[in-house]
Parts: C-alpha cells; structure tokens; sequence
C-alpha cells in the first residue's frame, strides 16, 4: 500500500530524462531540416555547374541552351541547330565580347559560366513543353538578359587595338557592368579547333580575363588609397601638407624616383596628389601608422574575396606591422609587390563616385523563359560602405583635380566633367617600361559612367589610358 | 499529355504526403489512443493515395505497367499489415504501424525507382520479415524471464560481433557482415537490440556505480571490436543508446556529462590513431577539394539533395544512381532529387513521430526493465536516422549506416521491423499495467468498503 502511494510522485520525476532526450533530439532533428532546406535553398546554381554533376547532361539533353542578349537586345549568344539536329553555339559578335560572354565548351566562362544555371534549365509554358514532347524537339532554355552596352563594348575594344589590356566600364549607382573588354582574345566560335592551342600557349594567357582576373602593380593609381589612408590619420591637418619635390625621395640608401625624374617643385597634398608626385607620396608612406593602414586595406577588400560572381583573383598587399620603410615607400607608389585586379580598382573608384557605397557589380539584368516572361530579376544591390561619405567627396576633390591641373588633362573643358587617377606602374625597373593605368567617372555631380583600363607595357597613364576614358566618355554622352 | 500527368503528380505527392506527416504529429493532441481513430483513418487513406500516385507516376514515366502489379503487391502487404495487427494486436499503437508500413512504402517506390530486381528482392525480405514479427509482440508480452538473461545478452552480442570481426568479408571497407548458406548476415543490426535487452536488464532493478561500471566495460567491449571492423556508424549507435540508457536509469545527469566527456576523449584519441576516422572527418570538413575521391560521395549526394528543388525532378527523372551505394547508404538524397525537399522533409517528421510515440510509450510504463527497453530501442532507430540524413547531407561527418525501413538491405529492415514488433509488445505489457492498476485501485475501494461496513456493523453490534 505504501509503495503505491509513493509511486506516482515518483512518476513524474522519472520521466524527466526521458522528455529531455526526447526534446534533445527533437531540437537535433529540427535543426538539420533547417541546415538542408537552407544549404539546398542556397546552393542550387553551385552545385548544378560543378563539374562532376552530370545532372547537366541531362538537362542539357532535355533543354536547347539558351540565348545570351546585350541590354539593347542584340544577340551575343545562341544555339542553332541544323537539320540533322546537331546543336551549334554561335556568337554573333566574335572576339568582341569573348571575355565578357565566354565560351561553353571545355568548361566555361564568363556569363556563359555565370548563366549556365537559367541557360540549361527550362521554364517554358507546360503547352509548349508538351507541344515539343509532341514533335520531338527538345524544350527552349531560358534566356539571359546581360547588362552590356554593344556600343561602349565595340569603342572600348577598338580603343585598346593591338595592346594587350583591359577596360571595365561600370555603373557607379547600381554596379551595372556595361563593358569589359580584355586581351589578349579569341573567337569563341572557333573554341572547339583553338582549344587545345590556347591551352598550351602558357606565355599569353589569352584565356585570362584580364578585367577579373589579372593582378597588375597599380602604380599611381594606388595613391587613391594611399591618400585616403594620410586623410584618415591626419583628418584636420592634411590639406596644411607640404613637399619639395626634386624629382626624388630618399631613406637612407633607399630612394624613390618620380616618374621620368621630374621635379615637381613645391607642392601641397592636391597638388602632389594631381601630379602624382612619387617623392611626395614616398614621403607620406613611410609615415603611414601601419596598423591603421591594415584597417583601411582591409575596409577596401584587399587581400579578400571580392562581391564578384565572375571569376576573378584576390588582389594582394603586404603591409605588415614590421614593414620597413624600403617597402613602405614601394608600397606608397603601388609598385613593390602589390598586385591588383583592375575590377577591384573600378570598385574602388565607384565607392568614390557613389558617396562611399559599393554596389556589387553585376552582369546579368533578368531572366525570361521562351514566351517573355520574366523568371527571374536581378536588381542592384549595396554590397557595403568602404568609405564614409565625407572620404568619398574628399577623394572626389583630389580624382577631379587630376583632370583640371594634373595627368589626366586631356578631359579637361569637355561637355561633361570627368574625375579619376592616372598610373603609371613600371614592370620593368631596368628598362623602365610601364603599364599605363586610368581610373575614373563622368559626370563629377552625379556620376553615371565610370572606367577602368590597363594597356599593358604602354607607357604613362596620361597619354595613353586617358585618351582611351576620353572616347568611352564621348560615346556614352553622345548616346 | 504524360508530362501533365507527371508534373502535376509531384505536387500531389508533396502536399499528401504533408498531410500523412501532419497527422502523425495532430495523433499526440489527445492521449487515449481511442480519440485517435479518426487519424488513423485518415493516415491509412493517405498512405494509399501517396504509394499509388508515386506508381502511377512510375508507370507513366517509364511506359511500362508491369510495375502496376508490384504496386499491387506491395498494396496488399502493406493492407494486410495494418489490419493484421489492429486485428491481432488490439491494444497494439497504430501510429508505430502506420509509420512502419508508410516508410516500407516510400522505401519500396524509390527502391522500384532505383533498380527493380533490388526493389523485388526487397519485398521479399519484407513480407517474410513482417510474416515473422507479427509473433514478436506476443512473446515480448509473455516471455517474463527475458528481464533475467543479462549475461546471455552480453555473451550472444560479442560473440556475433567477435565472430564478424574474424570471419567476417569486407564491403566498402568496413568488417561488417558474414555469409551462412549464401545469406549475408549483418550481425551487428541485430546486435543492436540484443545489447539495448543487456542494459536494461542490467539495470532495471538497481542503476549504482557497480552495475553501470560492470556495463560500461561490456559496452566498451562492443564499441571496440566495432571500431576494429571499421564499423564506426555502428559503434557510435551503441555508445549513445548506453550513455542515455545509464542516464535514464540512474537519473543521473554526472553520468550524461562523464559519458559526454569520455565519449569526446574517445572521439580525439580514434582520430588521431586511425586513419579511416581521419579520412571521414576530412572529407566532411572540406568534400570539394577531394572531389574525386574521398569527398566523392557526399559530393555526390550533396548534388541530388541540392538539384530537387522543394518538389523534386520527378520519379525516374533525375540521376540518383550516381551516388555509390544510393540505395543503402544516401537514399534520402536520392528521395530529396526525384520527390522534393518537402517530400524528404516529411520522411524526416515521420521519422521524428515514431521516435516521439516511442518514448511516450516508454514514459507510461511502469515497469523499469520495458521502459529502459522502449527508450533504448527509440534511441537506437532515431539516432541511426541522424547518422544516415545527416551524414548524407553534410551535416555531421558521413559513417554510412542505412535509413531504417526505407534503405535496401534485409538485416536493416528485418532488425527495425523486430525493433517495432517489440515496442508493439510492450504496449501490451501497459495495457496489463493498465488493468492491474484498476483492478488494484477496485481492490482497494472495495477493501475499503468491506471495512466501513465491518465497522458500521461492528457499531451496530
């Protein structure tokens, strides 16, 4: 009798263990189909293009690959197929855009690569799939709408001739790629009989998109962030900034040049800035704090993953907390050991343009199935601030003084005004051989337009980059 | 005109079977198991619809209606079931029925889906497996001196995992299996029920340090030889459910942390001592950089999982067969590609509500040794089930163990459909408890009754 009174009491705390595995495994179980909705969610495209998925071959065998169009419409890449109903991808443009819209055989790349995903799939109207199950033709993929402007691409190309190079031409308010030319190129139309060429040809890198992929010393350009960083340290006292400039910058055994060895005389922090003076920015670099400058790299996505769907290389710096002033002074200038992309450096240049917000540059403007219908809309988006609103029109100052009284006065007086950074970033310190650079945006206000270009081996920024903004310039504003 | 048909059958199958997996979870609303005849009702007639619309989508998606009478077949054993255990087993819980017979037909759909001689071959270890279960909740019932055979439990398990370990042949690596007379045996599965029986018997009449010392080195034991066999699944199964089961006897939670710490010891030392540990964690940590050959599967799994989408390719539609040992080891990916996310996630719930139903059969009873049973089996089939999803998607390291009921694989089905079987018994045992607590509680009210009277009529006197 006893023994039964106590029993239920005792029950309850009995069963205590048992509700706690219970509800452990419970919260195990819940998580989990968390974890594989969102990892399923948010995969899909990565793992449909890895290469070992052969779930593509199936698709591709179900689907006809779809179209690639420009923003104006023109086509730039589609599949015909012939009577014996073999499958062709023909671009109608050739090597214009064989950087930017890629190839899809032998793997792939650019927005073929970036698309493959809409491109192999089909969402055509079940009738029309049932209509094609009907007659045995295979279903139509989606197409995909690029942000590319025909125009700007064909000036930009033309404008880099026979250099090897690369131009990006973007949207500082929403990231829009609207060009990127590199070479460098081939026909992708030929990638079956040029392949295996290509590949073995290791001294050109014709397949190296350039735009994305390509790490260059950026020279002057460089001084943008070395500016920002003096700024920053010295926020009320940098414009009191003075240099005699002799056409050299020494410490101790270690000296740093001006470009060709002019000297620039006297100069303040705009005018070294506008003339892009190396003694003077030499001088700044060696009395950088280089812990904060770590900061600021980071903040501008230096060694780091860059907002870019393309592939593309990490640009690499090294600025440590031990670094010597022999460096410091390289690093200053952007020569040294620093390498950058030139999309990086349009990045940059668009934070500026941008009030200091980076939109994450994109390529692909929308998706439509085969009857028109919009599958999927891609929109702009704020990737982060890498400046604040104040550095961004600071350095807005300094870009616009370059092209009023310093190396890029070739956009001067023009029916739009224009602001950016030359550079000129030697390769070769023997011969003294450099790649000229230019960095920029139109109009200065309300920037719409911004550029970015290498012409490898070259020579200075200001006379061979600029002329090459000054005609992308021209022909957006005559649009 | 098939491709309406197709198409418009995922979406069907999906919210169905959302509807089966909802129910299974509406079932633990009331508590008497009366009140839930409608849903169980209501589950049968969903089970129906969703094993035909998957055959119907079959047969019109391969063109080939000879699969409708291996549909018909598998109606049948999957009717009979039902009925003969509602018929049989009165007092048996429907829910643990209906969930069986649902995850053995899911498991015979994309088993059909995957190779149909496997899928035959299947159905035939099913139909014998369930012809000879249907006895096992009747002798879990009677058979009162299986609380007593401790040492035969420990002696039967080593022996058969000892015996493995050295006659054993290796597939895919791993010691796990023998062959008698042709049949491959997987001792370790059915191990696994004999070793929950040892605890349990063990500890039942009193959990102190002695008896959970004396247990700990037999499982220890276990757990040894199964990591020697390279069966790490296995391994890690029986030393959760003997960490939890010490647990819930001694009502302890020192012994929860010390199992947890040991465990982790244990966890770092067989790391750093075998290189087949080492070679799983790797390929679970970064799949993609081995691509081709040691993150080769869960790569490959992770491509079925992620190319579904929330309603599938379709049955027959995608390419599931490019996971090695699909239809053992990564049959959840090969459901998540061909039926959905939704449908894989209802599978999961399903899962999860026949291991809920478990415990709260465990919690009712009275008895310690049924009740340290019902837990350890619930442990065992739920924890199996988070290895084999889990590892199959990339959400802890990959030990390839096989979904219960739904996996090809004759010891697998045949050891959780006993696993099942027995709960089923031990919802008899209850009931008993049920009725000797009312005939005591009348016992008592009458001698209660007899006494008022004696002293009234002793007044009266």
């Amino acid at each position: 009798m006893k023994e039964k009174k106590s029993r239920c009491p005792q029950k309850k705390r009995t069963n205590l263990p048992i509700m706690a595995v219970t509800y452990l495994f419970t919260a195990v179980f819940v998580s989990m189909m968390v974890y594989i909705c969102y990892y399923s969610a948010t995969h899909k495209q990565e793992l449909i293009n890895n290469s070992y998925n052969g779930r593509q071959q199936v698709l591709t065998a179900k689907n006809i690959r779809g179209t690639i169009y420009a923003g104006g419409g023109e086509i730039l890449a589609q599949t015909v197929t012939d009577e014996e109903g073999k499958e062709e991808r023909n671009y109608p443009y050739g090597n214009l855009f064989s950087h930017a819209v890629g190839y899809a055989t032998h793997g792939r790349a650019g927005v073929e690569a970036l698309g493959n995903y809409y491109l192999i799939h089909s969402n055509a109207p079940l009738s029309e799939k049932v209509a094609n199950d009907m007659s045995g033709v295979k279903y139509p993929g989606d197409d995909v709408h690029t942000t590319l402007d025909v125009n700007l691409q064909e000036v930009a190309y033309q404008a880099l001739g026979v250099y090897k190079g690369a131009i990006i031409v973007t949207e500082p308010s929403s990231g829009k790629i609207l060009a990127m030319v590199s070479k460098p190129d081939y026909d992708p139309n030929q990638i079956e009989e040029i392949w295996d060429s290509l590949v073995e040809d290791k001294e050109s890198g014709v397949l190296l998109n350039r735009t994305t992929q390509g790490l260059y010393p950026p020279g002057s350009t460089f001084k943008i962030v070395t500016a920002l960083e003096y700024m920053r340290e010295n926020p009320d006292t940098y414009q009191n900034y003075g240099f005699q400039c002799n056409g050299s910058f020494s410490d101790g055994a270690d000296r740093i040049n001006c470009y060709h060895g002019q000297s620039h005389g006297s100069v303040n922090f705009a005018r070294a800035f506008a003339k892009s003076c190396n003694a003077s920015f030499a001088n700044i670099g060696v009395e950088l704090d280089k812990g904060e400058f770590q900061d600021t790299l980071d903040d501008l996505l230096f060694n780091q993953e860059l907002p870019l769907e393309l592939s593309y290389n990490k640009s690499r710096i090294e600025v440590y907390d031990d670094s010597p002033n022999k460096d410091m002074m390289q690093i200053a200038i952007g020569q040294g050991t620093t390498g950058m992309t030139p999309v990086h450096l349009n990045m940059i240049t668009n934070a500026i343009a941008n009030d200091g917000v980076l939109m994450k540059p994109y390529v692909i403007d929308f998706v439509e199935n085969s009857m028109g219908s919009v599958v999927k809309q891609f929109s702009p988006s704020s990737e982060k601030r890498l400046i604040s609103s104040e550095e961004a029109a600071a350095l807005k100052g300094l870009m616009r003084g370059v092209v009023e009284e310093g190396t890029a006065s070739r956009l001067k007086g023009l029916s739009y005004t224009a602001a950016g950074k030359t550079g000129s970033a030697e390769y070769n310190t023997v011969k003294g051989d450099s790649h000229a650079w230019f960095t920029g945006f139109a109009p200065v206000d309300d920037p719409k337009i911004s550029v970015t270009i290498i012409i490898e081996g070259a020579g200075s920024g200001g006379d061979f980059a600029v002329p090459i903004a000054k005609r992308i310039f021209d022909a957006y504003f005559q649009e | 005109m098939e491709l309406y048909i197709t198409e418009i059958s995922k979406y069907v199958i999906a919210l169905l079977m959302a509807l089966y997996a909802y129910e299974s979870f509406a079932v633990f609303r009331f508590r008497d198991e009366e009140r839930r005849g409608g849903i169980y009702t209501r589950q049968n007639l969903l089970m129906l619809v969703v094993h035909f619309s998957c055959f119907m989508a079959i047969c019109f998606e391969t063109g080939d209606i000879t699969y409708l009478f291996f549909y018909i077949f598998q109606q049948i054993v999957l009717f009979v079931t039902v009925m003969l255990f509602h018929m049989v087993y009165p007092r048996a819980n429907r829910l643990v029925v209906n969930n069986m017979c649902m995850l053995l037909g899911v498991g015979f759909v994309i088993l059909t889906r995957l190779s149909y001689e496997k899928a035959v071959k299947q159905f035939v270890i099913v139909v014998c497996s369930i012809a000879l279960t249907m006895v096992i909740p009747f002798f879990i019932h009677k058979m009162k001196f299986l609380k007593k055979l401790t040492w035969v439990y420990a002696l039967v398990g080593i022996a058969a995992l000892a015996v493995v370990l050295i006659l054993g042949a290796y597939t895919n690596g791993s010691k796990i299996s023998y062959s008698i007379g042709g049949v491959t045996f997987q001792p370790s599965e059915f191990v696994k029920i004999i070793f929950v029986f040892f605890v349990a018997s063990a500890l039942h009449e009193s959990a102190t340090f002695f008896e959970v010392f004396t247990t700990a080195v037999v499982a220890g034991i276990h757990v040894v030889i199964l990591v020697i066999s390279k069966d790490l699944g296995s391994a890690l199964i029986f030393f959760v459910v003997y960490v939890l089961m010490v647990f819930v006897a001694t009502r302890n939670p020192l012994y929860l942390l010390a199992g947890t710490t040991g465990g982790s010891v244990a966890a770092v030392i067989a790391y750093q001592a075998f290189r087949h540990v080492q070679v799983r964690v790797q390929a679970w940590r970064d799949p993609w950089s081995e691509i081709d050959s040691t993150g080769y599967q869960i790569t490959q799994s992770l491509f079925a999982i992620g190319s579904g989408g929330w309603f599938g390719m379709g049955l027959f539609e995608g390419t599931p067969n490019s996971i090695p040992f699909v239809e053992a080891d990564f049959i959840f990916s090969a459901l998540a590609e061909e039926l959905g996310i939704i449908f894989a996630m209802c599978v999961i719930l399903i899962c999860l509500s026949s291991f809920i139903m478990f415990m709260s059969i465990s919690m009712k009873l009275n008895d310690s040794f049924y009740r340290l049973i019902a837990f350890g089996l619930g442990v065992t089939y739920i924890f199996q089930v988070f290895l084999t999803i889990g590892g199959g998607s990339k959400f802890i390291p990959l030990t390839g163990v096989t979904l219960p009921l739904v996996s090809y694989g004759g010891s697998s089905v045949l050891t959780t459909l006993i696993m099942f079987a027995i709960i089923e018994g031990l919802c008899m045992v209850k009931g008993d408890e049920e009725k000797e607590e009312k005939y005591a509680v009348r016992k008592k009210r009458k001698a209660k009754n007899n006494r008022t009277e004696e002293r009234n009529e002793r007044k009266e006197e």
